[in-house]
């Protein structure tokens, strides 16, 4: 069945299955009216966005202490300066998103599986995962990097790192497998039950019927709130600077610091919208897409 | 009742099985026996009870009292090996219940595969049998979501038969397709029966019920009211409740008066 766009542009070259279909006086004058509506709608989105840019232009330009701040802020030479410092740093940044993401990935998932188990026997299991869930779900970001990076160190492990990037990569992990895991659990619940009878009916056993029925569909659906994370994390890379590591936006304070101006900081955060909004867009383009699977897809 | 000694062997039994949900008694007190190779038809209103007593039978719910026995094993018995059981009874839902990510031939061999242990050659093979019995073979690479609905109970009924089951329960398994579709699957019970499957079904499609089973019960109040070959049933119901119940499914043009 072809639905939409393709199936209007094949009658009205004249019908592509031959029947002599001419589109109607009617049909032709409908089609005229919905084309001048479409026109009109875009010209009043044009001249609305143009006002408000103006607007937005005009408040900024005019306030009182514009200058200076274009001139600590949006300098072109410092920016010119900064940008090869804060690509650099970005590295770091990538490599600890890439990272920390693989792990997260695969403790979130662990920590959601454990906790549907059921049993006696996985009691602790279950509460322990729990626990841990909470605990690093309120546990704010900061914190739990501070600790990380001051803590360890000082309580002189033989064999544990000091290395303040390493223990700040894990701070990360330890928080985002919370919040991964509470997405993944989304998942698992908004599998139907009767998906699991199914299964359980063909005699799978309980991890069987995760493993084989309710995961698979459970992680498809939750890649596009996944991404979000991974959006999330990307940005929170920048927090490992606080314990020293050079990344984008290390680079760019030090810059900052020598030169009192501004302009670096604005540098990074660009660096980090370019990279992120591929991403955003990547997460929304998948969601639209399983929308209108789900649409087309009937029962269950 | 209809001669069930005679026939033989027994596959299914309920003993007095009783079933409450939060102090509402859905089974009061529900006795069946269902021989081999016969088709046991449940029939009565909405909410009597038809679909958790196949819940009870295939162990998705546990009963409050009495038992159940499957080959003269008592499947209540809280030590029997719940998936062991299952393993031995295929099951058909209403909303066929098919996995949306997996592709037709996926969705039918993965219980021989991954329960039964039989290799993906052979577990395939099988199944691409079973569906060309179907008329259903140039379906194997589909997604369900591509299948019409009587395709894909078609299909939900090949992945129940896969695993060469003891016991058939089908619950409803009409209720969602439109008239034109019904009469695909009711076709596929027909052959089943023709080739001797033990069948449990549930139905409104009373015509149905009458033409293919060998006994039908009819549950109201949480037991079955009624117990008889179809023509005794439906021709010259005993009860009162069960003659109200078919003047009513005559009157809905569900049967032929």
């Amino acid at each position: 069945m072809t639905t939409g766009p393709a199936a209007v542009a094949k009658d009205q070259d004249g019908g592509g299955d031959d029947d002599g279909y001419r589109p109607s006086e009617r049909r032709l004058a409908h089609e005229a009216y919905r084309r001048g509506r479409a026109r009109r709608s875009a010209l009043i989105a044009g001249a609305s966005t143009l006002a408000t840019a103006v607007v937005l232009y005009l408040l900024v330009v005019n306030s009182p202490g514009w200058e200076v701040t274009r001139k600590t802020f949006f300098n072109l030479d410092y920016a010119r300066q900064a940008l090869p410092e804060v690509l650099k740093g970005l590295r770091l940044n990538l490599e600890l998103m890439l990272g920390c993401g693989a792990l997260i990935l695969v403790f979130g998932l662990l920590l959601a599986v454990l906790r549907t188990l059921r049993g006696p026997v996985f009691l602790p299991v279950r509460l322990l995962a729990t626990a841990y869930v909470d605990f690093f779900l309120g546990l704010p970001m900061i914190i739990c990097l501070l600790v990380m990076i001051t803590g360890v160190p000082a309580l002189r492990l033989t064999g544990v790192t000091t290395d303040p990037l390493l223990l700040g990569g894990a701070a990360l992990v330890l928080t985002y497998s919370a919040y991964v895991s509470e997405v993944f659990r989304s998942g698992i619940e908004s599998v139907h039950p009767s998906q699991r009878a199914a299964a359980r009916s063909l005699g799978l056993t309980n991890a069987q019927a995760m493993r084989y029925v309710v995961l698979p569909q459970a992680v498809r659906r939750v890649v596009p709130p996944l991404i979000n994370n991974l959006v999330s994390l990307q940005k929170d890379t920048g927090l490992v600077s606080i314990g020293g590591a050079i990344d984008a936006v290390y680079a760019a304070k030090i810059i900052a610091s020598r030169s009192f101006n501004y302009t670096p900081y604005i540098v990074a955060g660009l660096v980090f919208i370019v990279l992120t909004v591929p991403l955003t867009r990547f997460a929304d383009w998948l969601t639209a897409r399983m929308n209108r699977r789900q649409v087309q897809g009937g029962a269950v | 009742m209809s001669g069930a000694e005679v026939l033989g062997l027994e596959v299914l039994r309920l003993e007095s099985v009783r079933k409450t949900f939060g102090g509402q008694v859905v089974l009061r007190d529900v006795d069946l026996a269902v021989p081999e190779h016969s088709v046991t038809a449940l029939i009565g209103a909405s909410g009597s009870g038809k679909s958790t007593l196949m819940r009870c039978v295939n162990l998705l719910e546990g009963v409050d009292d009495g038992a159940i026995f499957l080959d003269g094993e008592e499947i209540t018995d809280p030590r029997a090996d719940e998936d062991a059981v299952r393993r031995r009874i295929g099951v058909v839902f209403q909303a066929y219940n098919l996995f949306p990510h997996m592709t037709v031939l996926e969705n039918i061999t993965l219980a021989p595969r991954r329960v039964h242990g039989i290799g993906r050659a052979e577990a395939e093979a099988k199944a691409l049998e079973l569906l060309d019995r179907l008329g259903l073979a140039a379906k194997a690479k589909e997604y369900p979501d591509r299948l019409s609905g009587g395709q894909q109970q078609r299909v939900a009924i090949v992945r129940a038969l896969a695993t060469g089951p003891r016991l058939l329960l089908l619950d409803e398994i009409t209720a969602a397709l439109d008239p034109v579709l019904v009469g695909e699957v009711l076709s596929v019970v027909r052959d089943l029966k023709e080739q001797g499957m033990t069948m449990v079904l549930s139905t409104h499609e009373m015509g149905f019920a009458r033409e293919v089973a060998d006994q039908v019960c009819f549950l109201d109040g949480g037991v079955v009211l009624e117990q008889g070959p179809p023509e005794q049933v439906f021709g010259d119901p005993r009860e009162e409740r069960t003659r109200q119940f078919l003047s009513r499914v005559v009157a809905s043009g569900r049967l032929q008066g």
